[in-house]
């Protein structure tokens, strides 16, 4: 008998029709994983299944967890569900942990709720529950408190309060988004190990086809509410019946087309850069110590080439970025763009050097219409154009990134994410640049979206023999879009050289951890091919 | 449309309605002393009845309202006028000199009790409504520098104003053309329930005979006029006592209302 049971699970939202006719299957001890891209209605999935719909919502048909209806029981009866038999772990650890409290005391909490023993019971059980997830009290204490701990340590938090009970199913929606690429390959064995040795059943959501593959046994992917393709994860990825799942497959390895390089004069030079922040007195009177974001970094980009910078949360890249666009100012150190120091460049440099950033919705002031928005680096030209010229220019930067030109009346919030993603790309194009800092700029899209950013980078590259200097933790990304790639670690740079050399055959230790914890689609060439083969 | 917006903003609307009418007419003379028919109840002649010397207390409160709107609108128009800026200019000098003295220049006029030193001024410059407005204003400037600091430096670590710092914009022009349309929601909240203390501290500086000077009426002065009459003729003290209530009342509601009608954080709350 199955675990979960799903039946034609439908739900509305305010009238808007979410999820359409639902049904999936669990088994006791199975891994499945839910995914698709945003808006697919994965995560309202797992909501409707804990009882945590949103107001207004109104769901139909069954839910079975073994023989309860969990769409027929009182709010009472699903707080005694909740946490013992069906756990959940959130997306983002930094905010699904009470920060006031500590981390013995949220995983206690759990177990007191529940009756499920006295205090002295309950502590020595959060105890043993953080060792299994690698917080041994020895090293991690139990009055240790949230912000004590890095984004992987409270991720291990918030499943050891998940799993504290032993349920029989845990939920975890997107549960290493947030995390590095290696912290991710620890979570996502932690959760499998944990899976099997308590024979619990997990579904997992993810939009990540790559960590689908490595984890689940069994694949439901979902486009609109509804469930398109399932089956279990190898016939799922040999055959890929329903168009979406190959154009999801497709778009996730997407490889664009770059134009080959053609190397010139340098045109950004960064020599020894050394940017540090203070850091609070230890004691009212004390010399504020320093932290050293970036420690001495050297690097060129010569005139259209396209450079990647990878590393992990913290190591620098965004400092370095502030650094290199003249934002904040550096310790020592020296950056110069066409020869020209950029601290103390006027317009006609900082003109050739624009940014695209990586949340499409925090980019533009939602006060603005696009034409203005677009036209904002205009402030740099001493003759901006004008008049009809300003609207031509406008015009063709929002066409140059596959807009129309009647767009520019528009407000960004009448955008999707990869609308406001080209938009920013038009606003970074309008004046020209020589280079273009693309800070983590496709990763907070869905990988179809991703693949035409990708596209019209390459593209924009081609036609107006563009530099970038591409920031991202992802190694397929970057990939996809560099010729070149700098390894940054702890303000450093330890491993650069050409893309595919340095991804294929990493030499420094720390380019091997990531390579090799990067999760990889399954190659098994390309569907349409297979298709047309049988 | 909320029910608080919707009060609120007809009882300010009626008392400033009633102050713009009071500059072409009012029902009698405000200065015309009739003393047989002193301390008079409310009645068909004298809507709201007549004070001590006989005056008509409708054509008063009308008249006095002039005085409080008057008064309340300068000072928190001098609060607004360099409490903005001065908030704008110290988040975008955060943490450097600039913001620290304008900082510490807000603690420290908050650490005098505002009406005490208010008194003060008044005392020593000399009772009036012009001196009114510039004591009430002065306490206004910190209340609007640290609110715009507050909101403003959030503002400042968006993407937006990064890509307006790349554009080449100075922070001036940054203040005035990003930060301060996303902070006017907040100012135009707190400039009511400003407002409403202003027009409490004008009440209370006329009150001790330091705000607009006889025979100009004041909603203040109406009230210790009365005090020693309320035995004989307590509509006397109760009509400008309920005007200042009202007035205060309104405006608490209309900014509450503007609050919750303007607040992005409150709005997803509401539905």
């Amino acid at each position: 008998m199955n675990l979960l049971r799903i039946q034609d699970l439908s739900l509305t939202i305010h009238g808007k029709h979410i999820l359409k006719g639902i049904s999936l299957d669990i088994a006791t001890g199975e891994v499945v994983a839910l995914t698709g891209e945003s808006g697919s209605g994965k995560s309202m999935t797992a909501f409707a299944t804990m009882g945590l719909l949103p107001q207004g919502a109104e769901a139909s048909g069954q839910i079975h967890l073994l023989d309860k209806d969990l769409l027929s029981l009182s709010e009472g009866q699903m707080c005694e569900i909740r946490g013992r038999d069906i756990g959940m772990v959130f997306q983002e650890p930094m905010t699904a942990l009470n920060p006031v409290q500590c981390i013995g005391d949220q995983v206690m909490e759990t177990i007191l709720i529940h009756g499920a023993g006295s205090k002295a019971e309950a502590r020595a059980r959060a105890r043993d529950v953080l060792t299994r997830v690698g917080l041994p009290p020895d090293q991690f204490p139990l009055s240790r408190f949230p912000h004590e701990l890095s984004g992987g340590q409270r991720q291990r938090v918030v499943i050891a309060m998940a799993i504290a009970l032993r349920p029989r199913l845990l939920i975890a929606d997107e549960p290493t988004t947030a995390l590095d690429v290696t912290t991710q390959a620890q979570i996502l064995s932690l959760l499998l190990s944990l899976a099997k040795s308590d024979d619990m059943a997990l579904m997992m959501i993810t939009h990540d086809l790559a960590v689908v593959s490595q984890m689940a046994d069994r694949i439901a992917v979902m486009q609109h509410g509804e469930i398109v393709e399932e089956g279990a994860t190898d016939d799922l990825f040999s055959e890929m019946r329903h168009p979406y799942t190959q154009a999801l497959f497709q778009a996730s390895r997407h490889q664009a087309n770059l134009p080959a390089p053609v190397f010139a004069a340098p045109l950004l030079q960064v020599q020894d850069l050394k940017r540090s922040y203070p850091l609070p007195r230890p004691h009212p009177f004390a010399k504020r110590p320093r932290f050293e974001a970036v420690k001495g970094v050297s690097f060129e980009i010569a005139k259209g080439e396209r450079v990647g910078l990878v590393g992990e949360s913290g190591c620098g890249k965004s400092t370095l970025t502030r650094a290199i666009l003249g934002l904040d100012p550096i310790q020592s150190g020296h950056i110069t763009l066409d020869g020209t120091p950029i601290a103390t460049a006027g317009p006609d440099t900082k003109r050739k050097i624009q940014v695209v950033f990586q949340d499409p919705y925090g980019s533009f002031n939602p006060r603005h219409r696009v034409d203005r928005l677009v036209s904002e680096p205009f402030h740099l030209l001493p003759d901006a154009p004008q008049g009809p010229a300003r609207q031509e220019a406008i015009a063709q930067a929002l066409i140059a990134v596959g807009l129309s030109p009647s767009d520019q009346t528009k407000f960004i919030h009448e955008f999707s994410g990869g609308q406001r993603q080209r938009i920013a790309i038009a606003r970074a194009l309008i004046t020209r640049p020589e280079l273009i800092i693309f800070d983590e700029a496709v990763s907070a899209l869905d990988v179809r979206v991703r693949a035409q950013i990708l596209d019209l980078m390459a593209d924009l590259s081609r036609e107006y023999g563009l530099s970038y200097l591409f920031i991202t933790h992802d190694l397929t990304v970057v990939r996809s879009i560099t010729d070149r790639v700098l390894v940054m670690k702890q303000g450093e740079i330890v491993e650069t050289g050409p893309t595919k050399q340095v991804l294929d055959d990493p030499q420094h230790i720390y380019t091997q951890t990531l390579v090799g914890a990067a999760p990889t689609l399954p190659d098994i060439g390309d569907p349409h091919a297979a298709n047309a083969a049988v | 449309m909320n029910r608080s917006l919707f009060l609120g903003a007809w009882l300010s609307a009626i008392f400033l309605l009633g102050a713009l009418l009071s500059f072409v007419w009012t029902p009698a003379d405000v200065g015309a002393m009739d003393i047989p028919n002193r301390l008079k109840s409310p009645d068909f002649h004298h809507l709201l009845g007549t004070d001590h010397f006989g005056r008509d207390l409708l054509s008063m409160i009308m008249v006095g309202a002039r005085t409080s709107i008057a008064v309340a609108v300068v000072a928190v128009g001098i609060g607004m006028g360099a409490g903005v800026p001065l908030g704008l200019a110290a988040a975008a000098h955060s943490g450097g000199m600039i913001d620290e003295f304008i900082s510490r220049g807000n603690d420290l006029i908050f650490a005098f009790p505002s009406l005490v030193i208010a008194i003060l001024i008044t005392a020593s410059f000399g009772a009036g409504a012009i001196n009114a407005i510039i004591a009430i204003g002065i306490f206004n400037i910190p209340v609007f520098a640290r609110l715009t600091r507050g909101a403003a430096l959030s503002l400042w670590q968006r993407e937006f104003i990064l890509a307006a710092r790349v554009a080449g914009k100075s922070t001036t022009r940054i203040s005035a053309e990003h930060i301060l349309p996303n902070i006017a929601n907040l100012l135009i909240v707190q400039g009511t329930i400003q407002f409403s203390l202003g027009i409490l501290a004008e009440a209370g500086l006329s009150y001790v005979g330091l705000g607009a000077q006889p025979p100009t009426p004041s909603w203040g002065r109406m009230l210790a006029d009365a005090q020693t009459m309320v035995a004989l003729a307590p509509h006397v003290a109760i009509v400008p006592g309920l005007a200042i209530v009202s007035m205060v009342l309104g405006l608490n509601l209309l900014g509450d209302g503007l609050r919750d009608r303007l607040d992005p954080k409150l709005r997803v709350m509401r539905t």
